[in-house]
């Protein structure tokens, strides 16, 4: 089934590692993806200016009550968790941290989960903490793809580690198989 | 996605909640309202939503513990400092042109975005005449706010917030700590009137000539948003100003077209329509 969102959880070292993967994405594709990257509370903005010069497809900070769009990246913003709600438009919110932070990738993947059920794929990429892991076991739970990055590869193993211990049906995959796992959802 | 029996008892729950104490949650954002009864549920130890439905309409007590939980108050002095420094740069000079002035803060939390105004307006030499209005539709809250105590603790972040917002005085001059407290002089609330007040089932607020309601929106549908809105544009004085959070817009509602952007990176507007 193709999935009607991909969420991405990165942590420390995420940045390197959505640099890897996100500007091999096609122009073609035609999925959105929702991105929360734990970032010190800063200057808004700087992973969409980032990647934005760097990406095929689109790139932008989430807005609250938007709907999503196909072939679009939507960063959280800093200091606000993204939420998805059921008719598929995504929701902001500066409720207290999740797992010590805001934006809390368990806040995204478990409402993205609840919106989209199998219709979903979550990756959990590199990070010294364990957000994204219940999240990670909600998707799975709904019948969605759940995928980590290998965690001998990642650059902080704890993350993805923690996720596929709550998650143990998700496939953990080198950046290779991530990248050409997204491109194949792309295929015609 | 096809509804779950949770979703049903959540929807129903939200009903008997309105129908029973008038408090209407049920256009708020429901992915946030989901998580927080869920939390709810688990940490007030119910086996369903069902169930903790049971007692909250039988048990008077219950209401206010859960409206901690369906509302979020979250908030911090001076939180974002650039949008105070826009209200003390740009609407200031506007408002020091009126002989009295009233403004509104809706949704004002624990008080600390009223206590920010207050210190504002009187740095700014119109605090004297100038009247508050401090709403808010959990009670607790605005207990709170009308006691203008903070934990110690936060009054790093806050007094640098206040900084950077273009204070000239020191945050010390309005606080005494206490035990661990910071205990907010009571003079900044000599003219401040704080009342329950619900931007989804209750009426107008005359003549305002600035509102401040910060992320309060961003916890509405677009519909409800909408109504805030509308509601907003009916309580403003003409060429009256309007400021709400950094991630919220105008743009869902059908008013957007009777303010223009006054700061637009802060968020500010301003009626245009007569
Ligand atoms: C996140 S706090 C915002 C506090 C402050 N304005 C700030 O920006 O820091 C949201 C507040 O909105 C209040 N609220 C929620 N629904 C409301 C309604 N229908 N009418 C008025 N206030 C509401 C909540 O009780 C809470 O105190």
């Amino acid at each position: 089934m193709t999935p009607r969102a991909i969420v991405i959880g990165a942590s420390a070292g995420g940045v390197q590692a959505l640099s890897r993967i996100l500007p091999a994405l096609p122009a073609r594709f035609s999925i959105p993806v929702l991105v929360v990257v734990h970032v010190p509370r800063r200057r808004d903005n700087a992973l969409v200016e980032l990647f934005g010069a760097k990406c095929a497809v689109d790139v932008k900070e989430a807005e609250d009550k938007e709907v999503l769009g196909g072939g679009t990246i939507y960063f959280a913003p800093a200091d606000y968790h993204l939420l998805v709600e059921g008719d598929g438009s995504i929701s902001l919110s500066s409720e207290e941290a999740v797992n010590h932070s805001r934006p809390a990738i368990d806040v995204l993947f478990e409402t993205a989960a609840d919106a989209f059920g199998p219709a979903l794929t979550g990756i959990v990429l590199t990070g010294a903490n364990h957000d994204g892991a219940q999240g990670l076991k909600a998707i799975g739970a709904a019948g969605g793809v759940a995928i980590v990055e290998a965690p001998e590869t990642a650059e902080v193993p704890t993350m993805p580690a923690a996720a596929l211990e709550q998650c143990p049906s998700a496939r953990a995959m080198s950046f290779d198989q991530i990248t050409t796992y997204l491109q194949e959802l792309a295929a015609p | 996605m096809t509804e779950t029996i949770e979703d049903i008892e959540i929807e129903l729950l939200l009903q008997a909640v309105y129908q029973h104490y008038h408090y209407d949650f049920r256009n708020y954002a429901r992915a946030s309202i989901k998580r927080r009864l869920l939390h709810a549920r688990s940490q007030l130890g119910y086996d369903s939503i069902s169930a903790m439905q049971s007692d909250v309409l039988h048990d008077r007590t219950m209401l206010p513990r859960l409206l901690n939980y369906l509302t979020v108050q979250v908030s911090e002095m001076f939180r974002d400092p650039s949008y105070f420094r826009a209200l003390r740069e740009k609407v200031i000079p506007h408002l020091r042109t009126y002989a009295s002035l009233k403004v509104w803060v809706a949704g004002c939390s624990n008080g600390e975005e009223l206590y920010s105004l207050s210190i504002l307006f009187r740095e700014e030499g119109l605090a004297h005449k100038t009247l508050f209005y401090a709403t808010d539709i959990n009670p607790t809250a605005l207990q709170a706010a009308e006691a203008g105590v903070y934990p110690l603790d936060q009054i790093r972040l806050f007094t640098e917030n206040h900084r950077k917002s273009g204070g000239h005085s020191s945050l010390s001059d309005y606080y005494t700590a206490d035990y661990g407290r910071a205990v907010f002089d009571k003079s900044l609330r000599s003219q401040v009137v704080f009342s329950d007040h619900s931007l989804v089932t209750d009426a107008v607020f005359g003549e305002m000539h600035l509102i401040s309601c910060r992320n309060v929106l961003i916890y509405f549908n677009r519909e409800l948003q909408n109504h805030a809105i509308g509601l907003f544009h009916d309580s403003l004085a003409r060429r009256g100003f309007l400021g709400i959070g950094s991630k919220e817009s105008l743009r869902f509602s059908e008013h957007a077209g009777s303010f223009s952007e006054f700061v637009g990176d802060e968020k500010i507007y301003q009626r245009t329509t007569p």
